[in-house]
């Protein structure tokens, strides 16, 4: 399934998931808003525009596969697989809830369309190198995508796997940055920083694109570009905005775990309403 | 309680390494089931994966030294259909990707087996950093896991085709020294099910590894003394076969737990945490007792960590004398 969305209709879609997002969060009183809406528009990107899936069945083998390894995330990846239709939009009321089919990091047995449980950082490219190389040993044709943070990427385990798929030139394998530039600590420079960030992955024999990650059309476009790109795995390293679309949630590392309470939510869902059909950049 | 009657004669075991019997029941596996694949870690003659490469070398996937890595790849392996089989020193791959067995593979339950090489401290001379001790308590506490210490090469031959026919997340350990071969290719093995290879009626010996020999040893010493030891070779630690365990305790009144691994958490501990609730009896337990190893020769370290048939036998007298002080209470 692929909508090919126009612009218009990208913006329209994202501004709807960070609804959701948004009301998720405040329902579970709980999670994480800042790296679910600095990567929801690549999200929106990827499942409206790039993936070959099928929310009827999700066990579809030759179907393009999204490893989420920044699992914290889960409350975007769960607004977008609802609106794909994987599940109920009802389910998201049931965010991090006893018996929800949504937990607080994503479980593959409980969740259509959710392809790996994870939550522990830095472990999602490992699995997406192995599911890239199955596919290759089987002759399937489909490709594998990998969403990590930017904070993550301290995790020693995503260089094991970044050379491995150097290694074995995983030209059907994506993975993707979300560059915020913030970890629950502040910024990732002074935490620990993972610059030159273009220039490793360069050195591990990958592909990388850079984007603004906002940039719902340049997003797609660099999606196109890593899939044309042959005999190397290609990075996309988007540049974005944590808490992207909720003024008092912009680049504030407070708001990287923490729920909005009522009177919040409802000031970020008129932010939202405002932008209605608006570019939300 | 299924009961094998070994045929041993101790003037003449032949000896062969556990490892001998991975490297050829994962050749088979790979000869049955197109799906088998080999994760190697760079230490891939030393555990005998290179069997497997040389035959099936577009099934063979070179990872390097990178435990983590190896176990996540795997994973992913396992979701395209594919049957990996990640092989790594017990100490790396139980130790240091611990988080990915647990969280990737187990909590997931996805098809991944993993052999756990140079376990326990007959490893010699690596010394303690080399020498697992530790596997089974930090396998055994996951969830979907299912753990296996098999008694000697044949047995580790037979683990691994069984792990590869069943579906989730299997740790089978073996290792690097020549052990007695006490099984052979007729001797009956199903996973998860204990057998006893000794019968006795006033103490249950119960051991995995190469102390089911030591325990057999252990037994035969202690027959010229008048004790009459049951010897069960209790291979799969996980899931346990409670019916057998509980109606050897209960036989026999006594129970002698022994390993080459930590006590704590280990085989013993597993069918004491069994037994306590279920038929609780004087219990000793033959292992290792909070400490690192060292290098050394095998036997001598076996020796001086107390894994021998003497250490088994000296417990057996411990717990008997235990269950004569508890009968005396109760009379």
């Amino acid at each position: 399934m692929r909508s090919n969305l126009n612009e218009e209709q990208l913006l329209e879609k994202s501004r709807w998931l960070r609804i959701n997002i948004l009301k998720m969060l405040s329902k579970a009183g709980s999670g994480h808003p800042g790296g679910s809406l600095s990567a929801i528009d690549i999200l929106g990107v990827l499942y409206n525009n790039v993936l070959q899936h099928d929310p009827e069945n999700p066990h579809w083998k030759e179907r393009d596969r999204l490893i989420l390894s920044k699992g914290h995330i889960c409350p975007a990846l769960y607004a977008v697989l609802a609106d794909c239709g994987y599940f109920h939009e009802d389910e998201l009321n049931g965010l991090r809830k006893y018996g929800s089919m949504l937990q607080g990091h994503p479980c593959m047995n409980k969740t259509p369309g959710v392809e790996v449980s994870g939550g522990s950082l830095g472990q999602g490219l490992s699995i997406a190198t192995g599911i890239a190389l199955g596919g290759r040993m089987n002759q399937e044709d489909f490709r594998v995508y990998c969403l990590m943070g930017d904070g993550e990427i301290q995790e020693g385990q995503i260089w094991e796997a970044a050379m491995a798929a150097g290694h074995y030139k995983l030209d059907h394998l994506c993975g993707i940055v979300d560059y915020n530039g913030m970890q629950i600590d502040g910024a990732v420079d002074e935490v620990m920083t993972i610059n030159p960030c273009k220039d490793k992955w360069l050195a591990f024999n990958w592909n990388v694109i850079e984007v603004d990650g906002h940039d719902v059309l340049k997003v797609e476009e660099a999606f196109k570009q890593a899939e044309a790109h042959k005999g190397k795995p290609t990075v996309i390293i988007a540049n974005t905005v944590k808490g992207k679309g909720v003024s008092f949630m912009e680049n504030s590392a407070a708001w990287h775990g923490a729920a909005p309470n009522h009177a919040q939510l409802e000031e970020a869902l008129t932010g939202l309403e405002i932008k209605r059909g608006v570019d939300t950049k | 309680m299924r009961m094998v009657d070994l045929k041993l004669d101790f003037n003449n075991i032949q000896k062969k390494p556990t490892r001998d019997g991975y490297g050829e029941g994962l050749v088979e596996s790979g000869a049955k089931n197109p799906n088998v694949v080999a994760l190697g870690a760079d230490i891939t003659a030393s555990v005998r994966v290179d069997w497997f490469r040389d035959q099936y070398l577009d099934r063979f996937i070179s990872i390097g030294i990178a435990e983590q890595n190896q176990v996540g790849i795997a994973a992913g392996l396992s979701l395209t259909g594919k049957v990996p089989f990640v092989t790594n020193y017990g100490v790396f791959l139980a130790g240091r990707a611990w988080d990915q067995i647990r969280t990737t593979v187990c909590y997931a339950n996805l098809n991944v087996k993993l052999g756990g090489a140079h376990g326990g401290i007959s490893v010699g001379p690596d010394g303690a950093t080399h020498q697992a001790l530790e596997e089974i308590s930090i396998m055994r506490c996951l969830p979907n896991m299912k753990v296996v210490v098999p008694a000697d090469s044949n047995e580790t031959k037979k683990a691994t085709l069984a792990a590869a026919e069943i579906y989730g997340p299997v740790y089978i350990r073996f290792g690097r020294e020549k052990v007695p071969s006490i099984t052979n290719e007729d001797t009956p093995f199903e996973l998860g099910e204990a057998y006893c290879v000794r019968e006795g009626t006033d103490v249950a010996i119960i051991a995995c590894g190469v102390m089911v020999y030591e325990s057999l040893v252990a037994a035969e010493e202690l027959a010229k003394e008048g004790i009459r030891a049951m010897v069960i070779n209790n291979h799969t630690v996980k899931p346990l076969d409670a019916k057998t365990l509980i109606e050897a305790a209960r036989v026999t009144g006594a129970v002698v737990t022994a390993e080459e691994h930590q006590v704590a958490g280990g085989m013993g501990s597993a069918v004491l945490e069994l037994l306590a609730q279920s038929c609780p009896v004087p219990a000793k337990m033959v292992g290792v007792y909070d400490r690192f190893g060292e290098s050394g020769d095998p036997d001598v370290l076996m020796k001086e960590f107390g894994l021998t048939s003497v250490n088994v036998a000296d417990a057996v007298r411990e717990v008997l004398k235990m269950k004569k002080n508890a009968v005396n209470r109760e009379e």
